[in-house]
């Protein structure tokens, strides 16, 4: 059933291969992990420990989870402008993550990768995927994304979730 | 013309001379970033601004210094008016609280930092309440979530929603990319929130503008909301903190009010003529559950350790209502009373003669940051009350405190009853 949605949502996007999930790239690069996701969007500034890299708004879905060197596939940003400040700190401190997934563009995240790539010379990829082929993120533990700003699902699919 | 295209950007000739270090390393660095993010964006052009506010002066940690000094030392100086959104310490205040020398002197260095840029030492997250305002229509560049907001609304100036990193940008290079709310066509209302089911005595309650901004922020999604139908007049202070509270729960740069804010002279102008996409009607339990939903580890009746006002920055008519309501009472021996608010502010409050009646009550006063921006609330506070949306929004993830939320007067009897006092009478 699922695999039916996601090659949907493939063909869709136009995408070559199976399941892959072509998407925007706002800042390019390569990464793999396992994908932390959520609905709910999320503030970095009050929301993501930059020490750490732990999810720390209580009131948010994955709160206590880690998100350093996952694929952090959230729907937005939400909130303070400091955002940027935050996650430029955890690129700088090595506690970001591997990559960050959004449904559509979120300047901030992008904001925050440009800087550090100006600053450090390097720089997580910040991918804009549409709405399916965000949603359809939920239920893939594992992917690599691709500078060509394509997220590739990898493992077995989670059908409870 | 000299000009070129980059993707679908069009630089000008100006643009390109910034771009290719003719004004030096720092500018540069500030215009590649700027156009990047107007690729990102896909604007087509860079506009110039008037003004700036700047929200990168919070110090975050050594990457927010470095960005700040790697600019400064590269020459780069705004080209526009610039104020400083709050730093991450109270220059001058910060030994009376717990912040750490190694938290103060490299929050200090970056409060440098901007200022050697051209930057003016507001260090306030409301410049709105001291400082020129830009007027309808005026394109400007701000950071502050909450100013941005109070910017766009009630101002009816145009700024995009800036995050840090990209405000100084703006100020450095005088442009900004010509997208998001920049453009009338993206200013038009999308949500409708009709208030006319509210009980009178709900529309009376200052402590609503908060409650009702935390509500529809979750609600909207970053669609701009139009509210309408409310049996009371907002004031400035409560459209501060009806924004505020947007601005933290959800993603929003622009609200109109039917009647009360310049773009929204009625509902025709509000939505250009067409239909809202979504109606929302809160109703007095949807309400009275954002209340309650703005408190985290905190009931009625429990004990406090600390009272802390102003987030966004406490105006001077607030003050003027704080010191009627504590005239001539005494906090609790137990719990502090806490003001956040800038440094122009504290001096007109003290010329005013309202400090005498809030300090005599105990109160104390810290500027040019908050509690959330600068470490230094004692590991003894474990216990607030706020009438803050936004305080009490951010105060369990970044303070790891628990928290109450009540209107000012609520706060005043807590502060003096020692536990969580609060009037349900509007609420039920």
């Amino acid at each position: 059933m699922f695999r039916n949605d996601l090659r949907a949502v493939s063909d869709r996007s136009g995408a070559a291969g199976s399941g892959r999930l072509t998407g925007r790239a706002l800042v390019e690069g390569a990464a793999e992990g396992a994908v932390l996701y959520s609905a709910e969007p999320l503030s970095f500034w009050g929301g993501y420990d930059a020490a750490t890299g732990e999810i720390i708004d209580r009131r948010h879905p994955l709160a206590g989870r880690n998100g350093a060197d996952r694929i952090l596939a959230i729907p937005a940003t939400r909130g303070s402008s400091t955002t940027t400040a935050v996650l430029l700190e955890a690129i700088r401190r090595g506690t970001a993550p591997a990559a960050l997934v959004t449904r559509g563009p979120d300047t901030f995240l992008a904001l925050a990768a440009i800087v550090a790539a100006q600053l450090y010379g390097e720089a997580p990829p910040v991918i804009a995927l549409d709405p399916e082929g965000f949603d359809a993120l939920r239920r893939i533990p594992r992917a690599r994304v691709d500078a060509a700003g394509a997220v590739t699902p990898l493992g077995a699919v989670d059908q409870r979730r | 013309m000299d000009s070129t295209e980059s993707g679908s950007l069009r630089l000008d000739g100006p643009d390109l001379a910034l771009l290719r270090g003719d004004e030096g390393e720092g500018t540069r660095l500030a215009m590649a970033i700027l156009v990047r993010m107007a690729e990102v964006v896909e604007a087509r052009e860079l506009l110039d601004i008037t003004a700036a506010h700047i929200d990168s002066s919070l110090y975050q940690g050594p990457a927010t210094l470095e960005f700040a000094e790697r600019l400064a030392e590269g020459g780069a100086r705004v080209r526009v008016p610039t104020t400083l959104n709050v730093s991450g310490v109270d220059e001058h205040g910060w030994r009376e609280w717990d912040v750490p020398e190694s938290w103060a002197a490299p929050a200090r260095r970056q409060m440098e930092a901007y200022e050697a840029m051209g930057c003016e030492p507001t260090w306030t997250c409301a410049p709105y309440q001291t400082q020129p305002r830009p007027g309808v229509g005026e394109q400007v560049a701000w950071g502050e979530s909450s100013a941005i907001v109070f910017a766009n609304s009630v101002l009816g100036a145009r700024t995009e929603r800036y995050p840090d990193l990209l405000d100084i940008c703006c100020a450095v290079t005088g442009r900004a990319p010509a997208a998001g709310l920049h453009l009338a066509e993206n200013r038009v209302g999308r949500v409708l929130v009709d208030l006319s089911g509210l009980p009178r005595r709900l529309a009376q309650e200052p402590a609503l503008y908060p409650v009702l901004g935390h509500w529809v922020g979750l609600r909207v999604e970053g669609r701009i909301p139009v509210l309408d139908g409310l049996r009371a007049r907002p004031g400035e202070d409560d459209l501060k903190a009806l924004g505020a509270a947007m601005a933290s729960s959800g993603a929003v740069g622009l609200f109109h009010w039917v009647g009360v804010t310049p773009e929204a002279p009625d509902t025709d102008a509000a939505f250009e003529g067409r239909e809202p996409a979504t109606r929302l009607r809160p109703g007095l339990a949807a309400l009275r559950a954002a209340r309650d939903e703005l408190g985290s580890g905190l009931s009625d009746a429990d004990g406090l350790d600390l009272v802390v006002l102003g987030s966004p920055h406490f105006s001077l008519s607030e003050f003027a209502t704080l010191a009627r309501l504590v005239d001539g009472r005494r906090r609790h021996p137990g719990v502090r009373l806490l003001i956040t608010t800038g440094r122009a502010v504290r001096a007109l409050a003290r010329e005013a003669g309202y400090l005498d009646a809030i300090e005599s009550f105990g109160g104390e006063l810290t500027v040019d940051t908050c509690i959330l921006t600068t470490p230094m609330l004692p590991g003894s506070i474990r216990r607030l009350m706020t009438n803050s949306a936004k305080y009490a929004w951010y105060t369990p993830g970044l303070l790891e405190r628990a928290v109450a939320f009540g209107s000012l007067a609520d706060c005043v009897e807590s502060a003096v009853a020692g536990r969580v006092t609060r009037d349900d009478g509007a609420w039920s």
